[in-house]
């Protein structure tokens, strides 16, 4: 086992034919439809627009979808374990310290009655025995990693007296305090301003490149994808339509690709009038 | 060239003593009739608050705000309302989640008093491109983009002079997004409306407007053209950062990031 896990060649998820859906009562709605890919120790971008089952896809990763999703897959693999038949409390040794996830909006998603440093303890202490002056120690140095430059008054902080970039810089730490392999971001930056945005980036591609994880980022943003992420996944209605290196993301040949490219205004090369997409309803059936 | 809007020596300032916030300080300019003149900045940069002492919606502003030559009431009266309309960032939350579109619309005409509303409905909706079909629908039954062109529809009625639009596509997909921008455009075209764009997407900006100005913490950090942008010729080195940053991830270039207060 041991060995399985340190092979760096090995991917480190495994997905098969993974579906998502969900029975209401007017029929049968397909949330993720025969999803297959594999991550390595690299930057795996997903893109698509709102319902294209790119937040649908991290959650099922983390078994995190609501118990009236049906999930099937074929292989859903972390590491040699399997995702899918693990049991409850196997999956929460999983989740927190194997696989981690960013989430959009640090307002929302921290807990707004606890101090940053003690929620980073908590997941900590969570995942390992930890003595509190042991732990407090390993948090301001995780918070130093996120290039906090005050650590200690973040540490004593509240989210609201937080900027939205320190804010994620927190959750950030929080998600690498326990040194997880697969790190799955869900639009982590949708909500900060540009240069801070960059900064966070560039925050977590030093420790996912560091430390030699997997990053599954989820974005709406082509443009952003394609400069930072190594590989890209292109979804559209549950479906990955297409797949490229993110180098080579100007060359899709799907039409929904590149009708997304196409839409998108430039700032050196605008166009007069700005193409709009046609949706086909064939792509929902194959590619 | 006739100005449309001019601006001179604009403060706002929220809250008192120790709470004081000075959210704009000081910033001149002015619009030309038919142009879109673009606002840019980070958040809380004071860019919307700009926007919200233009169209009324804030009255505690000091400096002076002149429409068509003239300064405008602190009280918005109708003859102001039919001169500046805006449409708002988030068409989820801007529009009476009890109203029918039809009702929506119909509210400016009849404090107007303006006549042959069922006709200008009409038109308004065509001019938006949303399907007659709409006009009994609650705004839940709309997807964002059909609700943002209510939101349009609803400012184009008044057949105002000066259009404030406040990240209008920001809560849009792309696809969707350039479908609005399309539609700002051809309206702009046709109608010869005045636009004032608020935005922090760079890109929106240089395929809207012909002149823009940047903001930071306040204040107008640079007045340019729209090729200098094109170009990335800004001066500034609070706009170069900017715009480095807008062009996507560069890991060398974050290294340079510097924080302009």
């Amino acid at each position: 086992m041991a060995e399985v896990m340190n092979d760096p060649d090995r991917p480190l998820l495994r997905v098969e034919n993974l579906s998502v859906g969900y029975v209401t009562p007017t029929g049968r709605v397909d949330a993720l439809r025969k999803v297959s890919f594999e991550l390595g120790r690299e930057k795996l971008g997903v893109v698509g627009e709102s319902g294209s089952g790119k937040s649908t896809l991290g959650r099922a990763i983390l078994r995190l979808l609501p118990k009236s999703a049906q999930i099937g897959a074929n292989r859903l693999e972390f590491m040699g374990q399997d995702l899918l038949r693990l049991s409850e409390a196997g999956m929460r040794q999983v989740r927190g310290r194997q696989i981690t996830m960013i989430l959009q909006d640090p307002k929302f998603s921290l807990n707004p009655v606890m101090r940053a440093g003690d929620q980073i303890l908590e997941a900590l202490a969570i995942h390992g025995r930890i003595g509190r002056r042991e732990g407090r120690r390993r948090v301001i140095e995780i918070l130093k990693a996120v290039r906090i430059r005050d650590p200690e008054r973040v540490y004593n902080a509240y989210v609201h007296e937080l900027s939205g970039g320190m804010g994620q810089r927190v959750m950030t730490a929080m998600m690498v305090v326990t040194n997880p392999m697969l790190l799955i971001a869900d639009e982590p930056t949708s909500a900060l301003d540009v240069t801070v945005r960059m900064q966070v980036l560039a925050i977590i591609d030093d420790l996912v490149t560091r430390r030699g994880m997997g990053l599954i980022f989820i974005s709406h943003d082509l443009n952003l994808v394609g400069s930072f992420c190594d590989r890209i996944l292109i979804m559209y209605g549950g479906r990955i339509v297409e797949s490229c290196r993110a180098s080579e993301l100007h060359n899709v040949i799907h039409p929904y690709s590149r009708g997304l490219l196409e839409s998108l205004p430039s700032i050196e090369h605008p166009k007069k009038v700005l193409a709009t997409l046609k949706r086909d309803p064939a792509w929902l059936a194959g590619p | 060239m006739t100005t449309v809007l001019e601006v001179r020596d604009l403060h706002v300032v929220f809250g008192e003593g120790h709470n004081k916030v000075h959210a704009v300080r000081g910033i001149s300019f002015a619009v030309e009739k038919g142009e879109c003149f673009g606002v840019v900045g980070e958040s809380g940069s004071g860019k919307t608050t700009v926007l919200r002492a233009l169209c009324g919606l804030n009255t505690s502003w000091q400096g002076q705000i002149l429409i068509d030559g003239r300064p405008v009431p602190r009280r918005r009266d109708p003859a102001f309302c039919r001169m500046v309309q805006i449409v708002f960032q988030d068409p989820y939350g801007s529009l009476h989640p009890r109203h029918t579109v039809d009702r929506c619309l119909r509210e400016p005409l009849e404090i107007q008093g303006i006549g042959q509303r069922d006709q200008r409905i009409a038109d308004a909706l065509d001019a938006v491109g949303l399907d007659r079909s709409f006009r009994y629908r609650y705004p839940h039954q709309l997807s964002g983009g059909q609700r943002q062109r209510v939101g349009i529809a609803r400012a184009l009625l008044l057949e105002p002079k000066l259009l404030l639009l406040d990240e209008p596509t920001s809560a849009l997909d792309v696809s969707v997004q350039a479908e609005i921008l399309n539609l700002l455009v051809r309206l702009r075209a046709e109608r010869g409306f005045t636009y004032v764009l608020v935005t922090h997407d760079l890109s929106i900006i240089s395929h809207m407007c012909e002149r823009l100005i940047v903001m930071n913490v306040g204040r107008i950090v640079e007045a340019m053209p729209v090729k200098a942008l094109r170009e990335r010729t800004p001066e500034n080195p609070y706009t170069q950062q900017l715009l480095q940053a807008s062009l996507g991830y560069d890991r060398a270039a974050v290294e340079r990031f510097q924080t302009f207060d």
